[in-house]
């Protein structure tokens, strides 16, 4: 039975009411070690995998329309189909997870390690492919020790490594980590860092991964989420699946609500089934915004997502709709912003981390996400000027062309986001320092000009004293 | 500082043998080198140079691509106190001052005793726990400015010994025996595995 509470060794995870597909074991304290998975059949899943066709693991995968957990949402049977003929080919997964907002692929490393090892081996079983490595942030440090731990257990009880389970199949799971650097989650970035380089993603065409990645050779880069859903996928079916969620997004996803609600938190959360709403208020989630003030904001999915506001509260939590209000559900970051949230503040918090990561590869973005913040920051520090809006607006429109108009998703001006992005660059990190900026302007620009209001009102006060 | 130590260059041979080129190793070596020292030595970086085989300067341009990395010595706790959307709505800029305040130092820097360097750091993935910071990469949660105070006191005295010295990550090392190795191949020259090639489908009859 969920206890609808916070579980205690997997710090913010709360047990709610609801299927649990990927966290099913997080109630159990030890349920990263290997004796807590067997005896939860976190293998029993690679195992059925072993006893079928590499193809028709792969095409089991496709029919259960897994879509990938990292932020684009891509079906992974799909995304697999994509690798010419060409040998050796890698996996590699991508646990770099720093998307503002984001920690369910911490805790799925911390908390159920082996649930993850099964679901690399299922896939280098699908793919035909005999070398995987798993790429964890470097900050997180625990989940690389119990990755680590759980790897050498798995090798000795010969469930991966050499003749796994006993057959004549052989995968190596390599445990690499990185060292600080959120434009390494980028999958050409990764692949980059995974050679010993900085991490600068590459240009696409020709880099696709899945044709030219790790080595020039072909690669398939994973979500650690994705991934971890395989071995419940496996032992219980495509159709089992497609009983959770919606119809064109199946199964479950983890979301982490943060910001201004009273119970912040990861929640595994059937797709599609719950909307923005229930979510913030219902007593299974969030139960309501804190002190029960007014929403004023939320971001619905990562630093990257333009924000949504009141009116789309009961937007469904699926990639289709969401997508079509003009932004997207991504890593599955929530952020909510109550009514007493500076908007000039929190803007300028979000790109200043863009300025931070940015690789300094493409121009627009180097200059561009340095200029916003700059510009950002004097209007809070009260030294704004009257075309600072605009600027922000050119500055953004160089990085992300646009505005353009999209039709269903507006009440307060008739120039929205573009969503998904257009980019002036070669990854999506310079455009997504423009949504809040956007976003911001659009809905809250009264605040913006206050503030340059209030400066040019001292300025020139200052100048009559002289 | 210095170049890997004996004992260290055994596990840098171990993490090295587990990719197909050397230089994947890098960025785990550099890791390895900013355990032994607390940071990363230019001496170091020529070591590791030598290990996989590129010049010193790639060794530098890679590990000063990277935050984790410090090339100079740091405190004994290096406490990086999130800033970022989720931990600013709840406090997380507060709390930095007050680690300011405190400690009588600025973001970035440390403290005259060696004992502490403080960083403002973007989004450490405990967004719900905020505000939040990570001790040596350690995480503290929902941190009020007495629990930092607390903290600060333990870690002084000796009481809080759960946090390992700066450049420590994982306690525990990947280590596969050779006898459990799949192999790790050539990417030039690693063909089709076998055991993948006779479970391929058959090929469908002509003109069925």
């Amino acid at each position: 039975m969920p206890t609808n509470a916070y579980v205690p060794h997997a710090q913010g995870y709360v047990d709610n009411e609801g299927p649990k597909v990927v966290s099913s074991r997080f109630i159990h304290d030890d349920s990263h070690t290997l004796e807590r998975a067997l005896a939860t059949d976190a293998y029993e899943g690679m195992k059925i995998a072993l006893g079928m066709a590499p193809h028709e693991v792969a095409a089991l995968v496709k029919d259960a329309v897994l879509l990938g957990r990292g932020g684009a949402g891509f079906p992974a049977g799909i995304k697999w189909g994509f690798m010419p003929p060409v040998w050796p080919r890698y996996l590699v997964v991508n646990g770099d997870e720093s998307e503002p907002g984001t920690y369910k692929d911490r805790l799925l490393m911390e908390n159920d390690p082996h649930q993850l090892i099964a679901g690399c081996v299922i896939t280098c079983y699908a793919l035909g492919l005999n070398q995987c490595f798993l790429y964890v942030r470097g900050e997180m440090a625990l989940a690389q020790e119990r990755i680590a731990v759980a790897l050498n257990e798995a090798y000795e009880a010969g469930l991966v490594g050499k003749n796994i389970n006993g057959t004549d199949v052989s995968i190596d799971v390599v445990l690499h980590w990185g060292a600080g650097a959120y434009i390494v989650g980028e999958e050409t970035a990764l692949i980059e860092s995974l050679e010993g380089n900085r991490g600068m993603p590459r240009l696409k065409p020709p880099f696709f991964p899945a044709a030219k990645g790790l080595y020039m050779k072909p690669t398939i880069v994973n979500n650690v989420e994705t991934l971890a859903n395989l071995g419940w996928l496996l032992q219980n079916g495509p159709e089992s699946y497609k009983t959770y969620g919606s119809e064109t997004s199946p199964g479950t996803r983890m979301l982490a609500i943060s910001g201004h609600v009273n119970r912040p938190g990861v929640y595994e959360v059937e797709q599609g089934k719950v909307t923005f709403r229930d979510l913030f208020y219902g007593d299974n989630y969030c139960q309501g915004i804190r002190d029960g003030n007014e929403l004023k904001a939320f971001i619905p999915g990562g630093g990257s997502a333009p924000w949504f506001f009141p009116d789309q509260l009961d937007l469904p939590l699926e990639a289709r709709p969401v997508g079509a209000a003009g932004s997207m559900l991504g890593s599955g970051a929530i952020v909510v912003m109550d009514d007493t949230t500076d908007a000039v503040k929190a803007t300028l918090r979000l790109v200043r981390f863009y300025a931070r990561e940015s690789c300094g590869k493409c121009t627009p973005c180097r200059e561009g996400t340095a200029w916003e913040e700059k510009v950002l920051q004097r209007i809070l520090d009260g030294h704004g000027r009257p075309q600072d809006i605009d600027l922000l607006l050119e500055i953004g429109n160089n990085i992300s062309p646009g505005p353009y108009p999209v039709a269903s998703f507006d009440s307060q001006s008739l120039e929205a986001i573009p969503f998904p992005p257009k980019q002036t660059t070669i990854c999506p990190l310079g455009p997504s320092s423009v949504a809040p900026i956007t976003s911001a302007i659009r809905r809250f620009r009264h605040e913006f000009e206050e503030k340059i209001e209030a400066a040019v009102a001292a300025r020139n006060a200052g100048d009559q004293d002289d | 500082m210095s170049r890997l130590t004996a004992q260290n260059q055994e596990v840098a041979a171990e993490i090295i043998s587990r990719y197909p080129r050397a230089k994947s190793a890098l960025i785990p070596l550099l890791h390895l080198a900013q355990e032994q020292d607390g940071y990363v030595a230019d001496d170091a970086m020529e070591h590791l140079a030598e290990l996989v085989g590129v010049t010193p300067a790639e060794v530098l341009g890679t590990c000063s691509f990277y935050e984790m990395f410090v090339r100079h010595p740091v405190g004994k706790y290096k406490i990086d106190i999130c800033t970022n959307i989720s931990c600013q709505l709840v406090g997380g800029e507060e709390l930095l001052h007050h680690a300011e305040e405190t400690l009588g130092i600025r973001a970035g820097g440390t403290t005259d005793d060696g004992l502490f360097t403080i960083e403002d750091v973007e989004c450490i993935a405990a967004c719900t726990e905020g505000p939040c910071l990570q001790v040596n990469y350690r995480y503290e949660y929902r941190l009020s400015n007495s629990d930092f105070d607390n903290m600060i006191e333990g870690l002084r005295d000796g009481s809080r010994d759960d946090v390992p010295p700066h450049g420590t990550l994982g306690l525990t090392r990947q280590h596969i025996p050779q006898d459990h190795l799949a192999g790790i191949g050539s990417p030039e020259t690693t063909p089709m595995p076998a055991w993948f090639e006779s479970r391929q489908p058959e090929p469908e009859a002509e003109g069925a």
